[in-house]
């Protein structure tokens, strides 16, 4: 297709365990206040921003309509305003059709969810199971997780020792970031000794309650240098549902993410993922799911995780510099985290972190139980 | 014109609906989602084989469920598919329809389906609504959808008796169009001549609002086909083209400064309604549009919107519906189909509303067809704290 939009600036707070002392408001204010700081955009009818995505879950903030509590702090008093009620990654997705489209030219996107506010994250994602079959037995996200990260381990020859290194790889590479969680470091002994969560998901495996928003800017390919120097452009987008009860489907395939990627690499134009993208930033949940979603993406060859991971994969590939959803992203923001983090880097931005040469990269998020609803954004300089 | 030119067109090729009802205990909900997918696949002489992007939208708190997209996934056939989920209160039907526009216009997709539903048996609706507001300072005091503020507006401005009057009238016409349409939830077989009787006699819910006045909860669901403009050639005999659309939003809380003149609230909904018709060019709505399919939770919001949508001045709103110039066979029919009024499923509803507008401009509205050609229709969605979403039809790709 060839047409691309740019996102022409990025804000966020620092991720944290529990803002007590904020509510959602006030954490998008700061990234609200930033992004019109940094491009000079308006809310202008003429020129200015016209339609606002946001990024929120009704759940989480126990409120119906999330979105119409922020209404003022995203500026959408008598302006357009939609919700992503899914993975923030869809957002962007979105965001890019309503530009292609020619109905809007400046979209201001953000996000919020305070993790923390609710007494369990596991009681919120059990409310995602059907209420006659599958929420009575304690389905969630995280033991609907730890079914397809033990048949994954079996099948890509993954041990309990190599998730043990991702989880400190992790927290070491989020050191870098200024806006990661704060963690712990730990190390590999730490880690395997750590209570189960969910067989074979460890406590240490699984990302922890978190708190954060983000705000974007993005516009039409014309108008991009009236809002910065450097744009990043969003090139392809694909998304993909997967079954939803577990029996009808194989818990190890890779099928919905391998199609979410190829429909974004379509619109793209890539024809070799792992040569021509050169950051990945995949949305690790639990630590079993970096290796999996990276042979989704195609950056390893299928069901050899374990020796990709030996090979030393994942910094050879750039995968997750800056922790991953693993050190901590509020679930279904995790796409958004990944997509700053690959402006970051392509904009040469990335601090500690930067890695050289990084032209184009993939931000991919998933979200329900073993990766239901896969989705795939290519970010190029 | 403010928007850049739309970088293609998009139709309407397939409508369903299912039957809207207090209770559907016979179906779960993949199940109600089900039947209206296959009535739209089946309208549009489509399989789920030629859908490439399924967007789904409800309102969660009112069936607990939390992003239900995942397991309607067996009733939407969104599996292998592009699955979006977009959701922004009472208006995500017709936000749904906005974004199928964006979508296919965009070049993404070829074919996107729109699914919104309810099922408000399964949950309280009016406990999920007053949720929506602010838990520390508001929540206690809201009353849900279901506000007096309206009514005595209206009251100060044109008198009790004709005030009472038009609102009774408004919703006597909508009973009957109601009774026109095998899918509406509720028709009473009202008569004009029991307006006196019904202002004495029906439970009054808060302030001058009362329960006649006031929709349902219903359930149901409501998919509605897109597809560009090459596609909708190829596929479609009667595809019904998207012209424009507009979200307008305000800040949650309500009328802050009070009922005073030296702090005029306008309302969104006048503001999405100037706005709309300055960029297309319609300067006389009431005769541009040939049907309006306006989302009316309630009767004296609706002949007060009919003022804001239509840029009328005065009571010229008011007039339009005591000559009945909004029935079916009238100068400008509002809600051939009985509107919100009468079936309310949340999520679905905004959707039925464009699905309604479409229908008429096909012909294909059955008993509630209006009885002269339709060329231009309008739909409206509301939600929120007064929020407003416009959707333009036509017939011919023409303007």
């Amino acid at each position: 297709m060839g047409k691309k939009v740019a996102i022409c600036a990025v804000a966020q707070i620092k991720h944290d365990p529990d803002y007590a002392a904020l509510r959602f408001q006030n954490m998008l204010i700061d990234c609200f206040e930033s992004i019109m700081k940094q491009t000079g955009v308006t809310f202008d009818m003429e020129n200015g921003i016209r339609n606002i995505v946001t990024c929120s879950d009704d759940v989480f903030d126990a409120r119906t309509i999330s979105d119409n509590g922020v209404t003022d702090v995203v500026g959408a008093h008598f302006r357009g305003e939609e919700k992503m009620a899914q993975e923030s990654i869809n957002g962007l997705g979105y965001a890019m059709a309503s530009i292609l489209s020619g109905h809007d030219d400046v979209i201001l996107y953000m996000g919020h969810c305070k993790e923390s506010q609710s007494e369990s994250r596991r009681m919120c994602m059990n409310l995602a199971y059907d209420p006659f079959y599958c929420r009575p037995l304690g389905m969630d996200h995280l033991n609907v997780d730890a079914m397809q990260a033990r048949a994954y381990m079996e099948k890509a020859g993954v041990t309990d020792e190599q998730l043990a290194e991702l989880v400190v790889r992790s927290r070491k590479n989020a050191k870098r970031d200024p806006f990661a969680r704060e963690n712990r470091t730990v190390d590999v002994k730490e880690v395997m000794g750590s209570p189960m969560l969910s067989d074979p998901i460890r406590e240490l495996h699984y990302y922890p309650v978190t708190d954060w928003a983000y705000g974007m800017l993005l516009c039409c390919e014309e108008r991009a240098k009236e809002f910065t120097k450097k744009p990043v452009w969003i090139t392809g987008y694909g998304s993909c549902m997967d079954a939803y009860f577990l029996g009808d489907k194989d818990l190890v395939s890779n099928k919905t993410l391998a199609s979410a990627a190829g429909r974004a690499y379509r619109m793209a134009g890539i024809k070799n993922a792992r040569k021509e993208i050169h950051l990945f930033e995949l949305s690790d949940h639990a630590a079993y799911q970096l290796p999996m979603w990276a042979e989704g993406v195609g950056v390893a060859d299928e069901g050899t995780g374990g020796a990709w991971l030996k090979e030393g994969g994942p910094d050879k590939h750039n995968v997750n510099l800056a922790g991953g959803h693993l050190n901590g992203n509020p679930l279904l923001l995790g796409g958004a985290a990944r997509a700053i983090e690959c402006f970051l880097q392509l904009r040469g931005e990335a601090g500690e972190r930067q890695a050289e040469g990084v032209k184009r990269a993939l931000a991919q998020a998933a979200y329900g139980g073993a990766g239901q609803h896969q989705a795939v954004v290519i970010m190029e300089s | 014109m403010a928007h850049r030119k739309k970088n293609r067109h998009v139709a309407i090729i397939g409508i369903g609906q299912t039957k809207f009802s207090s209770h559907r205990e016979d179906v779960n909900q993949p199940e109600m989602i089900h039947e209206a997918v296959s009535l739209a696949l089946k309208d549009a002489g489509l399989t789920m084989k030629d859908i490439e992007c399924v967007i789904h939208g409800n309102m969660e708190l009112f069936e607990m469920i939390h992003q239900p997209d995942l397991w309607h996934t067996l009733g939407t056939g969104a599996e292998g598919k592009d699955c979006i989920r977009i959701t922004t209160g009472g208006t995500v039907g017709i936000t749904l329809a906005c974004a199928s526009d964006n979508l296919v216009a965009s070049g993404m997709y070829d074919i996107v389906m729109a699914i919104g539903f309810e099922k408000l048996q399964e949950g309280n609706t009016t406990g999920g609504i007053t949720n929506m507001a602010d838990p520390l300072w508001f929540r206690n005091l809201q009353t849900g959808a279901l506000t007096g503020s309206k009514a005595y507006e209206f009251i100060t401005e044109f008198g009790e008796d004709r005030s009472k009057r038009a609102s009774l009238m408004y919703r006597v016409i909508m009973d009957k169009h109601a009774g026109l349409n095998p899918n509406a939830h509720r028709s009473f077989g009202l008569e004009f001549d029991q307006i006196d009787d019904l202002i004495k006699s029906s439970p009054k819910l808060i302030g001058d609002l009362k329960l006649i006045e006031m929709c349902s909860q219903s359930d149901g669901a409501c998919c509605v086909i897109f597809a560009c403009e090459k596609k909708a050639k190829e596929l479609s005999k009667k595809p019904v083209w998207i012209r424009d659309h507009i979200t307008v939003h305000r800040e949650e809380i309500f009328q802050i400064f009070g009922y005073d003149d030296a702090y005029p609230v306008m309302q969104t909904h006048r503001f999405a309604a100037e706005n709309l018709y300055k960029r297309n060019g319609i300067t006389n709505p009431t005769d541009y549009f040939d049907v309006f399919e306006m989302y009316d939770p309630a009767s004296w919001w609706a002949v007060d919107w009919l003022r804001d949508f239509f840029q009328l001045k005065g009571d010229e709103h008011i007039k339009l519906v005591e000559d009945k110039e909004i029935m079916i066979g009238g100068k400008i029919p509002v809600n051939p189909s009985g509107g919100v009024i009468a079936s309310n499923p949340i999520g679905a509803t905004a959707l039925v509303r464009v699905a309604e507008a479409a229908l008429q401009i096909r012909g294909d509205a059955g008993a509630h067809q209006i009885p002269k050609p339709v060329r231009h229709a309008l739909a409206s969605g509301f939600g929120g704290t007064l929020w407003t979403v416009l959707m333009m039809l036509e017939k011919e790709l023409n303007w």
